[in-house]
């Protein structure tokens, strides 16, 4: 089981965060900067896995992923194949947000953190993988984008969902 | 326009969150942020209940309280728009936890929801139970969710089989309402679908033996031929990764079979070849291929014993540890780890290339590595292990060492064969890195030597020496200093030499000169002195000569 999903950034700011077992939002923080202290002092031709008991319980580990200015994070148990989440992480990260935002950035996952978060829900729910294909998640997330459009263009506009007619 | 009403857009506040330069600035911005949005709260605006929602959780992420908006959620969720509900259900999931009272509340919501016309509805609605429902709610809505395992969509069925995965953990009791609907999935062509099937399967089979003595009865042929037309397929694009036909769902397939294998010979039977042709025709040049492998020999390990399974599976491990990429090193030692229970012989003939990976540059690996060694030593390889791990320990930087020197102690201290070779191993682990070592580890040793008295003379003469060559150790000067002022004649007289040993020559004042170093270098701590100074003590009786 995945236990949580995070992103943030080389300087260890928060972009995403989602835990699959409840934890208080001190707690949540806390962990957060632990996990950065940790990457941040990992050299380069090192092993994308951290155990991590220490910071997270027993019968955990982490894997992460570099890609430009973020780090990915995926937090599970023994339950997992190590090597299988090292490539969901990529698909998470580089393909499916490759294809929502063309040539993503960190600014992307911070205006649109909402549709991230949706995005997420398609990948991963309760903690178990949810779908594999990145064109699946895609298309569900298209639908549901068309969904909102529609639904807006006859009511009242709130103007945060401006953001995701301009995507 | 001041930019801290009520009205501020989303992306405005979040720019003037962005702009803040320090955290006192960016408190100050939450802060009226959060009180506008107080106030809007309690004055039950609608119009922008939704924008307000999306902010808070926002500032969730950033670490501030926003318990307020719990409510917000609720109201959200129960209107009868998407956008609405859609921001309602994901504050739902950020702002709440199952602990509390409120969610409770939803309850009624989520239940219309689930038999909402619109199925992307239905999709939030089952996302949301799948991530935080009680053990309450998920008695209540369990009937719902049972029902859409067969909804027309599969988009649904898949989120139906996750959310059930939640209810049977928090409602083990219902487990077997869920057993039939569940095989049943198992027969399907979507991916998606199939491979939350299998994860249901694989859980149901967690908490309820009856659901695993159905599954491995009624389906494990099933899943075999499944797994072996994926593996004989031509090339299908959508689900190909590096040329492999879906490797998760692969993967999933490989793990539901290890349980319904486990234990049981006429399963295992059943699995044989396809396991033999997976670890045999698997590409191993790609992340995706060694993913597949390494859970193979997981499953192999697993279930019942087939002699040339076994043996194909620890070879693949053994290729894995001399592969260049570390991630693969590293799954190879965490699978060996595993493999000892079932097989220690095999994995013993990877000794070589284990001790390798004490010494790699990697910190997750080494420290791995260290505890698959610690598990492999035994009476009989304990000397040619404890020499490596002690030339490990030269290399070691000063975090490693620490754990290093813990796990050298320990070993020596269970196996080891005769006190001599005991004392010789502590003394060159104090040489190396005394500083780590605990207090219990140099009490044991000196009681050691003062139990063995043949060996008086030899520790005394051998600690002597290393304390000439290594002064920076503080154990290693506090058992030396005992020693000469236990055995210090010995030391003079060269008493008891032992064939090995080469003679020394050490006058008394030698011996005294020594005792007087510990006091004075800089390093010493209280108690180092305080031993020094009571060897001198035992000296000054024996060695008249040198009274001053």
């Amino acid at each position: 089981m995945i236990k949580a999903v995070m992103v943030m950034n080389t300087q260890g700011k928060p972009r995403l965060a989602k835990f699959f077992d409840y934890l208080p939002v001190e707690k949540q923080q806390e962990l957060i900067r632990r996990v950065f202290g940790v990457l941040c002092s990992r050299p380069e031709n090192v092993s994308n896995f951290i155990e991590a008991e220490s910071i997270f319980g027993p019968d955990s580990r982490l894997v992460y992923n570099h890609f430009a200015t973020l780090y990915f994070v995926v937090v599970f148990d023994s339950s997992e194949n190590e090597l299988a989440m090292l490539d969901y992480i990529q698909l998470l990260g580089q393909q499916t947000l490759e294809r929502c935002f063309k040539n993503v950035c960190e600014l992307d996952i911070v205006f649109n953190y909402s549709k991230i978060h949706t995005i997420l829900d398609e990948i991963i729910l309760g903690g178990q993988v949810l779908e594999t294909r990145s064109t699946e998640i895609m298309r569900a997330v298209e639908e549901i984008s068309k969904l909102e459009a529609a639904t807006n263009a006859i009511s009242f506009i709130p103007k945060s969902a401006s953001s995701w007619l301009s995507r | 326009m001041n930019p801290f009403s009520s009205g501020t857009r989303l992306r405005d506040m979040i720019r003037a969150i962005r702009s803040c330069k320090t955290a006192a600035e960016e408190r100050a911005v939450v802060r009226k942020e959060c009180a506008a949005i107080r106030a809007a709260i309690s004055e039950n605006d609608q119009d922008y209940r939704h924008r307000n929602l999306a902010k808070l959780m926002f500032i969730h992420m950033l670490g501030y309280p926003t318990h307020f908006g719990q409510m917000e959620c609720l109201k959200l969720i129960a209107s009868s728009g998407f956008p609405e509900k859609r921001i309602g259900y994901l504050g739902l999931m950020l702002l709440l936890d199952e602990r509390q009272e409120v969610l409770m509340l939803v309850t009624n919501s989520l239940k219309q929801d689930l038999n909402h016309s619109n199925q992307y509805i239905i999709g939030l609605a089952l996302c949301a139970l799948g991530n935080i429902c009680s053990a309450e709610m998920a008695r209540d809505l369990a009937p719902e969710v049972e029902r859409l395992l067969q909804f027309r969509d599969p988009n649904i069925r898949k989120k139906a089989a996750l959310c059930s995965i939640r209810i049977i953990k928090k409602v083990p009791d219902l487990a077997e309402n869920f057993i039939n609907p569940a095989a049943s999935l198992l027969r399907e062509k979507h991916h998606g679908v199939l491979i939350t099937g299998v994860q249901l399967c694989t859980d149901l089979c967690k908490v309820s033996s009856e659901a695993l003595e159905y599954f491995r009865e009624k389906c494990t042929e099933g899943l075999v031929k499944t797994l072996k037309d994926m593996a004989n397929s031509p090339y299908a694009p959508e689900y190909d990764i590096a040329g492999i036909t879906d490797p998760f769902l692969h993967i999933r397939l490989l793990k539901l079979l290890r349980i319904l294998g486990q234990g049981d010979a006429d399963a295992s039977d059943c699995m044989n070849d396809i396991l033999a042709q997976v670890a045999t025709k698997i590409e191993s040049n790609k992340n995706a291929g060694n993913a597949i492998l390494y859970e193979c020999v997981g499953t192999i390990m697993s279930i019942e014993d087939n002699g040339g399974l076994r043996v194909l599976a620890i070879n693949i491990l053994g290729r894995f540890l001399s592969n260049r990429d570390n991630n693969i090193r590293y799954v190879a030692l965490n699978m060996l780890m595993k493999a000892i229970t079932v097989d220690a012989q095999a994995v013993q003939r990877h000794r070589a290339t284990i001790l390798e990976c004490v010494k790699d540059s990697d910190a997750s690996i080494r420290k791995k590595a260290l505890d698959l060694v610690y598990l492999l030593v035994n009476e009989s390889n304990v000397k040619p292990l404890t020499k490596e791990l002690i030339e490990s320990l030269e290399a070691s930087d000063q975090e490693f060492k620490g754990v290093l020197t813990a796990k050298i102690c320990s070993l020596v201290e269970k196996f080891s064969p005769e006190k001599i070779w005991y004392i010789d191993q502590m003394l060159k682990v104090l040489s190396e890195a005394g500083n780590f070592v605990k207090d219990e580890v140099w009490h044991a040793l000196i009681v050691v030597i003062s139990n063995a008295s043949d060996l008086h003379g030899y520790s005394v003469r051998a600690l002597y020496r290393a304390f000439q060559t290594s002064t920076e150790q503080e154990t290693l000067v506090r058992v030396a200093v005992w020693c000469i002022g236990e055995y210090g004649d010995m030391l003079v007289n060269n008493v008891g030499m032992l064939d090995i040993e080469e003679p020394i020559t050490v006058t008394e004042s030698d011996a005294v000169d020594a005792l007087e170093v510990s006091i004075k270098r800089l390093n010493s701590d209280l108690t180092t002195k305080a031993m020094a100074l009571i060897a001198l003590l035992k000296l000054s009786s024996r060695f008249p000569s040198c009274s001053e």
